[in-house]
């Protein structure tokens, strides 16, 4: 068994951007987002269909990137 | 051998009974996918740490894991993780923390295994039972919060921040998408911004030792004074902190695992802003 179909990409969403991995092992996606900086795994996503994979964990990701909260560094 | 040994050659080892390969995620679910076949898998919020106290493995929690791992004092281990062995850096730190002679990284992690389509196996291996005697805890390479609070006063330390650029100026409090765990942003007075991220390449090996030093160099931390890495809660720091004192070979290198989650909730601590 080997990871297969395994793609990367690079985009942003609402100004944050986010690293997105796609593979199957055997009969499965997995779906991997991370923050680029410091590129840590936030949101995923299992399952049969690679489009669906991704659409389940882009909808986590934005999710969760909607409650980090920007401060004023001055 | 280097500390850090390739993927391919973790591929000739695979059945080498003196080599124990071991994978710490940062997402624990990764390792039950599908791993580097015969690989132990070792979870680091409940494996890795003292469940009751924030603090490092206990000793004897230590030797039990290594022993029901497989691992005694002789085995070569062999760390390996997501995120650029974020995590598996994590682990090596508390394995020399410990004493233990040969712990080495494959170099761009469960990354690069992947990518290159190299086997997975699903199976969790059972080794037979060993019996594990670790050192008391060398705090050469740890540093705990007076230490910090003196280098700060003294200057006699260069702090390095791992975090990102917009977690070192406040501007977040936590990486993105993550919960929040501090009071306060910023960092710690005087400490220099040197993101861990930038010591790997985008296949999750690490840069050489020399563009590794351009970099340190860059920000004015050049060893020749003990240096404390620092991030949110230890780990990322433990990758530095791998790099400084294992790739450039700075001799005086500790890892502030309190990081920022300990002083950034401090009541009364100097922050510096931006």
């Amino acid at each position: 068994m080997k990871a297969e179909d395994y793609t990367e990409r690079h985009e942003t969403i609402d100004g944050w951007p986010v690293h997105i991995v796609t593979y199957r092992i055997g009969g499965q996606y997995h779906c991997t987002i991370d923050n680029v900086d410091p590129g840590a795994r936030f949101a995923r996503a299992e399952g049969a269909k690679r489009d669906d994979v991704e659409r389940t964990a882009l909808e986590k990701a934005k999710r969760y990137l909607a409650q980090t909260r920007r401060f004023p560094t001055v | 051998m280097s500390v850090l040994v390739s993927t391919d050659w973790v591929k000739e080892h695979l059945t080498d009974p003196k080599v124990r390969i071991v994978e710490v995620d940062v997402d624990t679910t990764s390792y039950d996918q599908g791993h580097v076949p015969g690989a132990i898998g070792w979870n680091w919020t409940t494996q890795l740490c003292d469940t009751l106290v924030r603090d490092v493995i206990p000793k004897k929690k230590l030797e039990e894991l290594l022993g029901k791992s497989g691992i005694d004092n002789d085995t070569t281990i062999i760390l390996y993780g997501d995120n650029n062995n974020w995590f598996a850096a994590w682990a090596f730190w508390q394995l020399k923390l410990y004493g233990h002679q040969d712990v080495r990284m494959m170099d761009g992690g469960r990354k690069k295994w992947l990518a290159e389509g190299k086997e997975l196996g699903t199976e969790a291996p059972n080794p037979p039972q060993k019996t594990y005697k670790a050192n008391d805890p060398d705090n050469s390479i740890r540093a705990f919060l007076p230490e910090v609070q003196d280098a700060v006063r003294s200057r006699s330390a260069a702090l390095v921040d791992v975090r990102s650029p917009a977690e070192f100026t406040g501007e977040i409090l936590a990486p993105p998408g993550l919960p929040e765990t501090c009071q306060r942003g910023g960092h710690i007075p005087g400490a220099r911004s040197m993101p861990w991220a930038k010591l790997a390449n985008d296949d999750g090996t690490f840069k050489t030792p020399a563009e590794i030093k351009a970099l340190y160099d860059g920000v004015g931390v050049t060893g020749d004074k003990p240096i404390i890495a620092y991030c949110r809660i230890g780990e990322r720091s433990s990758h530095s902190w791998f790099a400084l004192k294992y790739l450039l070979g700075y001799k005086n290198v500790k890892n502030y695992d309190g990081s920022w989650t300990e002083w950034g909730n401090l009541v009364g601590a100097p922050v510096e802003k931006p």
